[in-house]
Order: structure tokens, then sequence, then C-alpha cells
């Protein structure tokens, strides 16, 4: 039996923001519940009222607007996995969903839950970090965006102050060629060891005949699971613009990306092996970048 | 905060049914009688309350009850009856996919819920969509053999209907 709580049911964003504010710092959003009521299970946390978000129209759907790809922060995992514009657009968090927990956990957990939640190992932060997005805070006093970089400050901690909610994750849509990778433990259901996605934005493509692979015009490099927070590693981003993918500018981004980590020691893994990791799996995503 | 009565339509069959706010789908589940329905780690490891929510396999235990109101929810009894069993039904009997039985509720309705969207499935896809249900007794290789049957039937039957 769960300890009991109210359970508030807004019809419309504007209700739910009422709400939040009525209530609280114990008020939490709710929407899919595969933190929130493990968390409550657990008595990791104890809610006076939880705030359920999932089926606001407000918060559903994907779009494509002003330049820009706006997700919903109600679209759950499985949503991001159905979704053409993020297929065509975002192939790096289409392959971040695709290993995201199970499918059972996918049909319920939602981008803006996974976000909000902050925890070091979230599959949708990389991702997201490295398409530069910026989330949308919502609450009575109006909205505010921050940026996914500035958003995460500790170990599931957020900038997001209890009143607000997290309504949408955007983008500029600016082309250029993503990867991501997931080491876990086990082939599905894994939690990541490490986590890594990679952007790179081209120039000018060199002209035909030419053997010159394209310089780069801006890399973007995020890390999970090694950090107290998801993090970039603007060091090996800053590295690598203006620069070609050559294996020794690839070799020093990896080592420049490692340097940028500050893993623990868990269950899951020792620290050494995880910045042994980082190096690896970034020199492969760039490696895979440059192959294309 | 009090009870409220909220609606659940569960295997073809309306419930109106008073419950807490705290009370999960799993729970509510169970409390209705759908017993087929497991308890198992009650956060989302392990698959053995899964049910089909509005078409969609969900662990029941991380959902609550107030917010399937008004949502179909089939569970693996909802499949088949006994004299006509589900071909997933069938085929784990059959192919000796059940060996303590606990985890195959869940297990039927991961398999369900892919075979509806692809009916032919590899094993590195069935592997895939069973990701979220563990089976301690199997070794989940006869399941896998099982789905396949199952998938095979299904679309033998398909092949027949009329139109």
């Amino acid at each position: 039996m769960l300890a009991p709580f109210e359970l508030l049911m807004p019809r419309t964003l504007a209700e739910a923001l009422k709400m939040l504010a009525d209530v609280g710092p114990a008020a939490q959003p709710i929407a899919g519940g595969t933190n929130v009521l493990v968390d409550v299970r657990a008595g990791h946390c104890r809610p006076a009222a939880l705030v359920d978000v999932g089926r606001l129209a407000e918060l559903a759907g994907i779009r494509q607007e002003n330049g820009c790809l706006a997700i919903g922060a109600g679209v759950t995992i499985a949503g991001l996995l159905a979704d053409p514009l993020v297929a065509a657009h975002a192939a790096l968090l289409r392959q971040a969903a695709a290993v995201f927990a199970n499918p059972l956990i996918r049909n319920r957990a939602t981008v803006g839950g996974n976000l909000a939640d902050a925890s070091p190992a979230a599959d949708c932060a990389p991702p997201l970090l490295a398409l530069d997005a910026e989330v949308e805070l919502a609450s009575t006093a109006g909205a505010r965006r921050v940026a996914l970089a500035h958003f995460f400050t500790g170990v599931r901690q957020t900038v997001r102050r209890p009143d607000e909610l997290l309504v949408a994750v955007r983008w500029p849509l600016r082309g250029g060629v993503g990867a991501f990778h997931k080491l876990g433990l086990r082939r599905a259901d894994a939690i990541s060891v490490v986590s890594a996605a990679v952007m790179v934005d081209f120039g000018p493509r060199a002209a035909a005949g030419q053997q010159q692979t394209p310089g780069i015009e801006t890399a973007r490099i995020a890390l999970g699971a090694v950090a107290p927070c998801p993090l970039r590693a603007t060091a090996a981003e800053e590295f690598l613009a203006g620069r070609r993918l050559t294996p020794d500018a690839i070799t020093e981004a990896a080592r420049l990306a490692t340097a940028a980590v500050r893993p623990i020691s868990d269950i899951r893994g020792p620290a050494e092996y995880r910045e042994r990791m980082v190096e690896v799996i970034v020199k492969r995503l760039l490696g895979h970048i440059g192959d294309q | 905060m009090g009870p409220k009565v909220i609606s659940l339509i569960v295997n073809g069959r309306l419930h109106h049914v008073a419950l807490a706010p705290n009370v999960t789908l799993l729970e509510a589940l169970r409390e209705l009688g759908y017993m087929d329905v497991k308890n198992g780690c009650e956060k989302g490891d392990c698959g053995a309350c899964a049910v089909l929510l509005n078409g969609l396999a969900v662990n029941s235990c991380l959902a609550l009850a107030w917010q399937a109101d008004g949502a179909e929810i089939i569970t693996c009894a909802g499949l088949g009856t006994t004299e006509h069993p589900h071909p997933l039904q069938t085929a784990f009997a059959d192919l000796g996919a059940i060996q303590c039985g606990y985890c195959t509720p869940g297990m039927i309705i991961a398999a369900k819920a892919l075979l509806d969207h692809n009916p032919q499935p590899t094993e590195e896809e069935i592997r895939e969509a069973i990701s979220g249900n563990l089976c301690r007794c199997t070794g989940y290789g006869q399941i896998v053999d099982a789905v396949t049957a199952a998938a095979q039937m299904l679309r033998h039957a398909e092949g027949r209907a009329p139109g």
C-alpha cells in the first residue's frame, strides 16, 4: 500500500499550474509514475499531493515550429519512437528512446518526467544536451526557458521551482549528424553505466572531386552517468570546432571529453572503468559520424 | 482525500468502484478479482503485473487507479477462455513456456502487444519485447519459442479469415 496522498487531476494546464501554486512545495507532478510511484513506495519522498499532468493536451504532441522541434513534456518514450519528425531530425534521441528501460516502461515514462527527475543516468538527457535543447518551465507567474545545460544542478536536482511545471523541450533544427550510445550491463532494460551523445554540424561540404573531409562548424558532446548531472564536454567541443574529423583530432577530443567527467564507483562499475569507457565511446561515436 | 467512484472496463466488463487516490491499478484489479494480474516487485522491474491499458502494455503497479478512470483494460485471462484459448496461451502451455507460472500473464500481455503491431517478429524483437518481464524458471528459450509459434498460428488464422 502506498503512503496516503491527495491526487489532483487538472483538466487544463492553467488548472495544473494553479494547483502547484496553491499546494506549494508538498505538491509533486506525476505523469507515467515510473519514477514518482517508485520513490513514494520506497519512502524517498512523501508528497502531500500528486498533480496528474500526463494527459494534459497542452503537454502532448511533437511539432515543428519556427525552425525548432518542440516535444511536449507529456510525450512518452514510446511516442518518441513512433514519431516521424523525431526519426527525421533527431536520430540520436530516437536511438536513446529505443534502449530506454523496456517496452512496458516506455509506454508510460515521459520525456518531461525523465528530465525533471534529473537522474545522472537519464537516457533522454545526453541526446537533448547534444541537440542544444532548452526546456520550457511554466507557472502561474508566466513561462521561462532554460537551456538544458543549465537545468540540472545536482543528483536529482534542477532549477525547476516547486510551483513550475516542465511543459516542453525544444531545440533549433540545424541539420548536422548525431549519434548516441548507451553502455549497460545487459542488452535491454539496463541503467546506463555510461551514455554519450554527439552532434556535429559540418560547414559547407567540400566541392565534388576533393578528397578532403568537411570541416566541423560546431560539435556538441554530452555525457550521462559520469557526474552528478548529465554534462557537456565543452573543452572537447571547442577543440573540434574548425577541425576535420581526422584520427588524431578524434583521439584528442575523446581525451578532452574524458577529462571533463567525475564518475563515481557504484554497483554498475568502478569510476576508472567509466572514465575509460567515456574515451572509448566518444572516439567510436566521432569515428562513426566521420564515416558518414 | 476520500475515495472516488471510477469506472474500469476490464476484459469487456464495466466496473464502477470506489477507490482511494493512493490505490494502484494493480491493487484495484486484484481487488476486483482479476487474480491473473500478479504482484511482483511493485516498482516496474518484473512485468508480472502487465496489462493492456487502452491497447498499450504497461505495468499496472505504476499506474494509479484514478489515472485509468474510463480506460479499457485487458488482462491475460481476457485474451481467451479455457475452451477457446488465445494462440499465445496455447503455445505457452504446449511448448513448456510455463514453469511456476508467475510471470506468464505478464509475458503473454507483453507478447500480445508485440504481435498486435508486428505479426512476424524476429527472435531479437521477441527478446526485446519481453525485456521488461522477468522469468526466473525457464531461461526464456521456451518463451521465445512459444511467441514465435503463436505468431505463426495467428498468421495462418489470418490467412484463412474470409474477405
